[in-house]
């Protein structure tokens, strides 16, 4: 039996399904409901779905298309971008989202994080959180949506956020970030050895070996944007997901 | 015809989206008075204990659902919260649940420091425990998708369907009689969620 889930991340940017490079220079990749077909035809663990501008541009979250995803998908669906209130939740929820993925709104205040999980049960909340190195290295807090570095340690960050009731942190190095060239496991260990709620690591994943190597830092769970939507040298767009078999000899 | 309950907590067109796809028919009832006329129901839900047992509290559905369930024996399946809630309490909330079945619910207990998690979030293998009209026991792995941070716990051993292992073996799956339930979501696990559907569907 698996006991690691590989999530593939889609990143949504006014409808159409894109992939950042380092949280930048998005590249078109294709017509959303068509990944989703395809992700659900290959029998993935769970899709993760972002809004990258709904935040940045304070959008409201795009519910008839996210209920069409939803409608496509029979297999966990979370939805992350620009969620700042119990209404827009309960909106997601009932197009049939089984989680939210929640960041901007609450890098200042966990009240939301709080008032969600008790009414949805933290199963149903992830917060996710971006992780820039400095230029010493070293790791810091992120805004994805102002694209500025904070003062707040990300581990104090965190450790609030599963406080207040986060059933799952996304952790996504941010350097990684569809580099294709490995994951920041020194950043998986330390989040993993002090969560006692599952991690889902995200951010360079770019091989199979990447992803048992995130696995064996402590990640729970490993989400890829890029490993999924991108084939060969020259990053031409191509949907794939590995056999489950094949992720079972790999992650024994 | 299955009537999936309206708690207003959740994901519900999940549900009927593949009660759907596998040719079933299904409906989403907000209105008590529709279980009278009830063949088959679904108690889906997620979202905390107290909340799910308030709502049926408050809108009269506990009266309604007793009399479809137990007394015309109309085949029922919980899903996730919907299975707590059919047994006696939890330790998540101060509400007794509809006590369908002699059993309780419990937090995972699990060291800080291990390798398992709560929530446990993900896919897991079942060992089915007895005959039943629900899951069929095979040789090939049946895996579905768990999102719960508490389990239920059967006085009577008879009750359990199903289990599955997070750093213990738990029990995931029960019935009795009419009564089905699944602590995890086959509305969410592929094709072995499709056939649990069709099974409850030809029950």
């Amino acid at each position: 039996m698996l006991k690691h889930r590989l999530i593939p991340c889609l990143l949504l940017r006014n409808g159409g399904l894109v992939k950042t490079l380092k949280f930048s220079d998005p590249k078109y990749v294709g017509d959303p409901i068509n990944a989703i077909r395809i992700f659900n035809d290959k029998e993935v663990d769970e899709l993760m779905v972002l809004d990258i501008t709904a935040s940045k541009e304070k959008k409201e979250p795009n519910y008839a298309l996210i209920e069409q995803f939803a409608s496509e998908c029979f297999m966990p669906l979370s939805y992350g971008g620009g969620i700042r209130t119990m209404e827009q939740a309960q909106r997601l929820f009932n197009s049939g989202i089984e989680k939210i993925c929640l960041q901007t709104s609450v890098l200042n205040d966990l009240s939301l994080v709080k008032n969600l999980s008790e009414k949805w049960g933290s199963s149903s909340i992830l917060v996710s959180i971006d992780v820039k190195r400095n230029w010493l290295g070293h790791p810091k807090l992120y805004s994805a949506a102002t694209g500025k570095i904070l003062d707040k340690k990300w581990t104090d960050f965190m450790l609030e956020a599963v406080k207040a009731g986060a059933g799952e942190i996304v952790l996504n190095a941010v350097d990684k970030d569809g580099t294709m060239k490995g994951m920041d496991t020194e950043l998986i260990s330390e989040a993993a050895k002090i969560l006692s709620v599952p991690l889902v690591a995200v951010g360079g994943a770019g091989s199979l070996t990447d992803i048992k190597a995130a696995v064996d830092a402590g990640a729970n769970a490993v989400s890829a944007g890029a490993f999924f939507v991108f084939q060969g040298p020259h990053r031409a767009v191509l949907i794939t997901y590995p056999k489950y078999q094949e992720l079972i000899q790999l992650l024994k | 015809m299955i009537y999936i309950v309206n708690y207003g907590l959740g994901n519900l067109n999940s549900i009927s989206n593949i009660i759907k796809k596998i040719g079933g028919e299904s409906k989403i009832i907000d209105d008590v008075n529709d279980v009278k006329n009830a063949e088959k129901l679904i108690l889906p839900g997620i979202g905390a204990f107290d909340h799910g047992m308030k709502f049926l509290n408050e809108k009269g559905w506990i009266a309604a659902l007793n009399e479809a369930v137990l007394e015309r024996k109309v085949p029922v399946l919980g899903i996730c919260l919907g299975m707590q809630l059919m047994c006696k309490g939890s330790e998540e909330g101060v509400l007794p649940g509809l006590g369908w079945f002699d059993a309780e619910v419990k937090r995972f207990r699990i060291p800080a420091d291990s390798s398992f998690k709560i929530p446990h979030m993900g896919w897991n293998a079942l060992q089915v425990k007895k005959e039943n009209k629900l899951i069929e026991i095979k040789e090939e792995e049946q895996r579905f998708y768990f999102v719960h941070s508490y389990h239920v716990v059967c006085n009577n051993s008879q009750d359990v369907l199903a289990t599955a292992v997070h750093d213990y073996e738990f029990t995931a799956s029960i019935s009795h009689e009419n009564m089905y339930a699944t602590q995890f979501h086959p509305e969410k696990s592929h094709r072995f969620g499709m056939e649990l559907l069709k099974h409850f569907i030809a029950i």
